[in-house]
């Protein structure tokens, strides 16, 4: 598992896509929510945590399409499948070096919402807590649903076609607990970042089964 | 049973001629029910005759799924010993997914005029509403996958797959109503519980469930067959092209 975890983060940091492309895209995003909402500040700082998972869901995207293009190009593929890798490592390891990038990513994007829309923190534990739920369910959909679209000529279009209606719960629990955690909203933000741990559970447990099926070839 | 007469390249047989004719009848006999003999509600008064295409529309929508994950599972069961066997499941699969979807679309679309009259809006953020949405949305996306050029067996392997996990959302739909505080009234038809209506509403909205069902599973048959053809001319042109390219060697040299 770490074997796998390793290569993609080496080629993540030769390739340096994550943070020199889709850092800075995903912050001009942020700021083109700001521009869309003419950048009143009061309508900013309620949608703030629903604007950052979104940035998240955008970025996010381009790195698990970007993990399994890596794999695919030079027919990567195939030499995993031929290794003595097992698939439950294949998957995980793949989930983590998905979980390292879209934290790096995570961790320009808060920062950005803080000064972007003038919010404060009245909870960290949470803001933490559902950063990592949400984090996990993201990585572990992703590989699953991006092994799905991997090889195939139109796997930029299909895979957020296959992605977002999966992600749509995890968008939906990320943007209430943060929004407890901001002080925007009082509520049960402790359950929705319990249920994107729940999210995460379920997809690692059919990734772990569904994986052998969706890497075989012919 | 859904065999196709790939002869004659049609997909109709005697049998489901009669379906067909047995199809229309009903649904015809439903629009009589559902518009003439059944009553208006007290509360809701004619806006309630939306129910009767509504409600089977859901329940062929979630059988429809149903068929397809099972389906599925067979298929992913037999491939796995020979990557040509099982392909039938495979179409099966394919085409109660299809029918599943368009059932889905007519319950949103009918679920959507009921609100308008009853709630003032096409459209309420409502438990059932936006998981139905996502349930109609997650099997595009598993149509459009089917749908996609790749060697046949990789990508009815990935289909199946993801039929499998997007049943999950089945339950979610149908249970949204009771799980969370939604605008969404609870089901008016369930199993063990008692019924939310009586009477010619009843009767109407039991009768209208299986005029929709015989429909259903008469466009399922079809779209079987036609999926059956498009594999034939598929492999039919292929085996055409390396002949034609094969006599041009011939001839070339």
């Amino acid at each position: 598992m770490l074997l796998v975890a390793r290569k993609d983060l080496r080629v993540e940091r030769r390739a340096k896509i994550a943070l020199g492309q889709v850092a800075p895209l995903a912050l001009l995003i942020l700021m083109v929510f700001a521009f869309a909402l003419d950048a009143n500040t009061s309508l900013l700082e309620r949608g703030a945590g629903g604007l950052y998972w979104l940035a998240v869901l955008y970025g996010g995207t381009l790195l698990i399409q970007r993990s399994f293009d890596v794999e695919t190009d030079d027919g990567n593929m195939d030499a995993l499948r031929m290794s003595a890798i097992g698939m439950p490592s294949l998957f995980l390891g793949k989930a983590l070096a998905l979980f390292v990038q879209i934290t790096v990513l995570e961790l320009i994007l808060g920062p950005g919402i803080l000064l972007l829309y003038n919010v404060g923190v009245v909870d960290w534990a949470l803001l933490f807590a559902a950063a990592i739920a949400g984090t996990l369910a993201f990585s572990v959909c992703g590989v699953l649903w991006g092994v799905m679209s991997a090889g195939l000529r139109v796997r930029a279009t299909l895979l957020p076609l296959l992605l977002v209606p999966v992600l749509a719960p995890v968008l939906l629990a990320g943007s209430r607990a943060f929004e407890t955690a901001l002080g925007v909203r009082a509520g049960a933000g402790w359950t929705w970042a319990g249920l994107m741990f729940v999210i995460a559970a379920v997809h690692t447990a059919l990734g772990l089964g569904a994986f052998g099926f969706l890497l075989e070839e012919g | 049973m859904l065999g196709a007469n790939s002869g004659a390249k049609m997909t109709a047989t005697p049998v489901t001629r009669v379906l067909g004719v047995s199809a229309l009848a009903a649904t015809a006999l439903m629009a009589v029910l559902g518009l003439i003999v059944s009553p208006p509600d007290v509360i809701q008064g004619e806006a309630v005759r939306m129910l009767y295409v509504h409600v089977p529309s859901i329940w062929i929508a979630y059988g429809g799924f149903a068929l397809t994950s099972i389906s599925s599972v067979l298929f992913l069961r037999r491939s796995k010993r020979r990557a040509d066997q099982g392909r039938h499941y495979d179409r099966l699969a394919g085409s109660a997914a299809e029918v599943g979807v368009v059932f889905t679309a007519i319950t949103l679309i009918t679920g959507m005029l009921w609100g308008k009259v009853t709630w003032g809006t096409y459209w309420q953020w409502d438990a059932r509403l936006t998981t139905t949405v996502l349930l109609f949305v997650t099997y595009l996306g598993y149509l459009a996958l089917r749908r996609l050029p790749a060697e046949p067996t990789v990508r009815s392997r990935r289909a199946a797959v993801m039929a499998l996990i997007s049943f999950v959302n089945v339950p979610i739909v149908h249970y949204s109503v009771d799980w969370w505080r939604t605008l969404h009234q609870k089901a008016s038809l369930s199993v063990g519980r008692r019924p939310e209506i009586t009477g010619e509403m009843y009767w109407t909205l039991l009768y209208s469930t299986l005029a929709v069902t015989i429909l259903a599973t008469w466009l399922i048959i079809h779209r079987y067959r036609v999926i059956r053809l498009e594999e034939l001319r598929d492999e039919e042109g292929l085996e055409a092209l390396i002949a034609s390219r094969l006599n041009k060697d011939v001839g070339g040299h």
